[in-house]
């Protein structure tokens, strides 16, 4: 940016990082190369000769390679996350006698291990693509109403709210769910049923309640805060000239939102769906607690049942044995994948806006 | 596409001057009614239907508000005002469950809100027993996330401190990218892990081959889960410490190692610990990772090594799948106490941060 040095900083990021690095992170690297372009002190250049020497051994070496460990324990876990789940999960795959991609049901304590994860799968995508379904339009208004429409003050104390929000556990929304949401969707699902009953979608004749309905409308709480408050930050940083400019224009508020923040903020609010959604597929006890768990294939949203992989695990875990624990480790796996998929998308997005950012700027 | 709306001549109903405007006493008329038909149309009996019908007056509201403004003021000023309304009552839905959490939670939770819950553990309480308490679980949860956050800390900073301070090239992208991608990792995938990893391989070993469901097990999830978080917030903090700062070190003499830690990490402080309430924050309310690694004992277990140990999220799923009849107040109350512990954590962090001077 404006800073004279960030070519220098610029040359040691290699690749994709390079456009990471902000100003501070930047003249922070500048000191870096300042302290390691010591070498000349030999040819007495300046004051140079009064520093003291590099040593081999001592404190500088000491503490930078403390540092250094413990930026490669993090490389470390991921890859022992990856290794153990796998040395855990191939034994119990190998015993089992259905196949685990298309097999819809989970007996893996038999004596036959019979198990796949074909409805889990279903579930995790259907439960969180319905929350998303939910959350986005919602959490954009939120946004929305707290970045142009609320006054100042009230929008701060309100945006402080809504992060309030997210740090609520998910039991206590899985409990929340249960006990208090549960009579109304359950009312709703048999309105639903009564009146547009001939859509696939609500076509099952009850009972209702612990259904996928439930679990999206929770879950969709639950990503909420987290959408909302990425997205009002990217909304915020609409250029003031480009909202200025649609007003003179003769815009409405609405035109004016259109026109300039919503394109502003493409990027990053397709950033916090994609985190939102990452955290949809990962959660556990919040389903668990609120689905009414089967294993189907289906489109009913509204009649009891459903189940997702970490609600599975959650709810099978209490009676697996070897192999039990051994298939839940494997469906874990699958889960892992899934999330990790979603979340380097995520990453790249954001990592992209971040560099049109710094050219735009 | 989007910018030629504004190039579009305007509608002809706009040829006046002074357009008409929708009266003021037309917007809460238009809702009366639209309240009236909804209660006529739904009559609602119970709970749900009350719900029902409060959406079904919303949408009519919209609907009619769009219709009358459109035959008077035209259609762009029509669909400025239907989508502020949209935008509104996006807001209030929001704002409905998070007020209804809240209530519930006071409202239901005090039931058991007596010396009693806080001095006691479930140990050798039965089905038809009333009393019973989250000592156990309070003693869980501290501890877990006492020794979690012991870990997580030091490894934490210097991680950050490697990306920040020392790290370039290649090594630090990679370092970098994976601290992103952990921070994805789902709860109970990292419980998977730490059972796969310590309950069923390491601990064995330690405990005569069977497999050591612990406090300490917990511990390690949560570490999983909290590291990358106290890596990021200290990466963001230690990149704001102006760089004038570490100049003015280095040119007194001061080698990189001591600057580091006696003037970039004292500046940074603040933020530093923000970052790590918020984790432990998040930690404290994990449910999945303990019920898979901590064997949810009912008894008060100190040592976090030994033996199985329960956590008030656990707690709270457990009496919540309890057939006791006494059950649903002691997890409504353990998940208010559960509740009052997070916000507090969070609450104070988020005010640290902003008396942060090196806040953006």
């Amino acid at each position: 940016m404006g800073d004279p040095q960030s070519p220098v900083a610029g040359t040691d990021g290699s690749g994709p990082t390079t456009g990471q690095d902000r100003t501070a992170g930047a003249s922070a690297r500048t000191a870096t190369v300042t302290t390691d372009s010591r070498p000349p002190d030999e040819h007495g250049l300046g004051g140079g000769g009064a520093l003291p020497r590099r040593r081999a051994f001592g404190a500088e070496r000491a503490f930078q390679g403390l540092t250094l460990t413990a930026g490669l324990t993090v490389l470390a876990i991921i890859v022992a996350i990856a290794g153990f789940l796998i040395a855990k999960a191939v034994p119990a795959l190998g015993a089992n006698t259905a196949n685990f991609f298309t097999f819809n049901g989970w007996f893996p304590n038999d004596a036959q291990p019979r198990f796949g994860i074909g409805a889990l799968a279903f579930g995790t995508v259907l439960s969180s693509a319905l929350a998303l379904l939910l959350a986005v339009p919602v959490s954009l208004g939120i946004a929305l109403y707290l970045s142009h429409y609320a006054p100042r003050r009230l929008g701060n104390a309100l945006g402080f709210l809504i992060d309030l929000l997210a740090a609520v556990p998910s039991v206590v929304f899985g409990l929340w769910g249960r006990d208090i949401l549960s009579g109304p969707v359950r009312d709703f699902s048999g309105w639903l049923h009564a009146h547009v009953g001939w859509l696939p979608f609500f076509a099952g004749d009850g009972p209702y309640g612990s259904s996928m309905l439930l679990a999206a409308l929770v879950l969709a709480i639950m990503v909420l805060p987290i959408i909302t408050s990425l997205s009002r930050e990217v909304f915020r940083q609409t250029p003031q000239a480009n909202q200025e400019a649609a007003l003179a224009l003769g815009a409405t508020k609405w035109e004016m939102i259109r026109t300039t923040v919503l394109p502003y903020g493409k990027p990053g609010v397709i950033a916090a769906v994609m985190l939102g959604l990452g955290r949809a597929l990962g959660e556990t006890i919040a389903l668990a607690m609120t689905l009414g768990i089967t294993f189907t294939i289906s489109a009913d949203l509204i009649t009891n049942g459903g189940n997702t992989i970490a609600a599975n695990i959650a709810n099978a875990f209490g009676e697996a044995n070897d192999v039990g624990r051994g298939a839940l480790i494997a469906s874990g796996l699958v889960l892992f994948a899934i999330t990790l998929l979603v979340n380097i998308a995520a990453r790249a997005i954001i990592h992209r806006r971040r560099e049109f950012r710094e050219t735009a700027a | 596409m989007s910018t030629d709306t504004l190039t579009r001549p305007a509608p002809t109903t706009d040829t006046d001057l002074r357009a008409r405007r929708l009266p003021r006493y037309a917007v809460p008329a238009l809702a009366l009614a639209a309240l009236a038909v909804a209660v006529a149309v739904v009559r609602p009996g119970d709970n749900g239907g009350l719900v029902l019908a409060g959406a079904f007056a919303g949408l009519l509201h919209l609907a009619g508000l769009f219709a009358a403004a459109t035959a008077v003021e035209g259609r762009r000023r029509a669909t400025d005002r239907t989508f502020s309304a949209l935008i509104h009552s996006a807001f209030l839905l929001a704002v409905l469950p998070l007020l209804s959490v809240v209530w519930t939670l006071v409202q239901k939770g005090s039931a058991r809100l007596d010396a009693n819950f806080f001095g006691t553990s479930m140990n050798n309480i039965g089905p038809r027993d009333a009393i019973g308490g989250a000592y156990h679980a309070i003693v869980g949860t501290l501890m877990q996330v006492g020794v979690a956050t012991l870990i997580t800390v030091p490894l934490g900073i210097a991680a950050a401190i490697y990306i920040v301070e020392y790290g370039r090239g290649r090594l630090a992208a990679t370092i970098r990218f994976f601290v992103d991608v952990m921070t994805g990792i789902p709860s109970i995938v990292a419980g998977l892990f730490v059972l796969a990893f310590w309950v069923l391989v390491v601990s064995p070993v330690f405990n005569d081959g069977r497999p050591g469901f612990s406090g300490f097990a917990a511990a390690l999830a949560l570490s999983v889960l909290m590291l990358p978080t106290i890596v990021r917030s200290t990466e963001e903090m230690l990149r704001l410490v102006p760089a004038p700062l570490r100049e003015g070190a280095y040119a007194l003499g001061v080698p990189k190692w001591k600057t580091i830690l006696q003037v970039v990490l004292p500046t940074a402080a603040p933020g530093i610990v923000t970052g790590v309430m918020l984790s432990v924050a998040r930690a404290a309310g994990e449910t999945a990772p303990v019920l898979l690694v901590a064997g949810g004992g009912a008894a008060i277990n100190f040592n976090p090594f030994q033996e199985s140990q329960s956590s008030l999220a656990l707690f709270v799923y457990q009496q919540a799948g309890d057939a006791s009849r006494y059950a649903p107040d002691r997890a409504w109350t353990a998940a208010l106490t559960l509740v009052a512990l997070v916000l507090l954590l969070t609450v104070t962090a988020k005010l640290l941060a902003r008396r942060n001077p090196l806040s953006r």
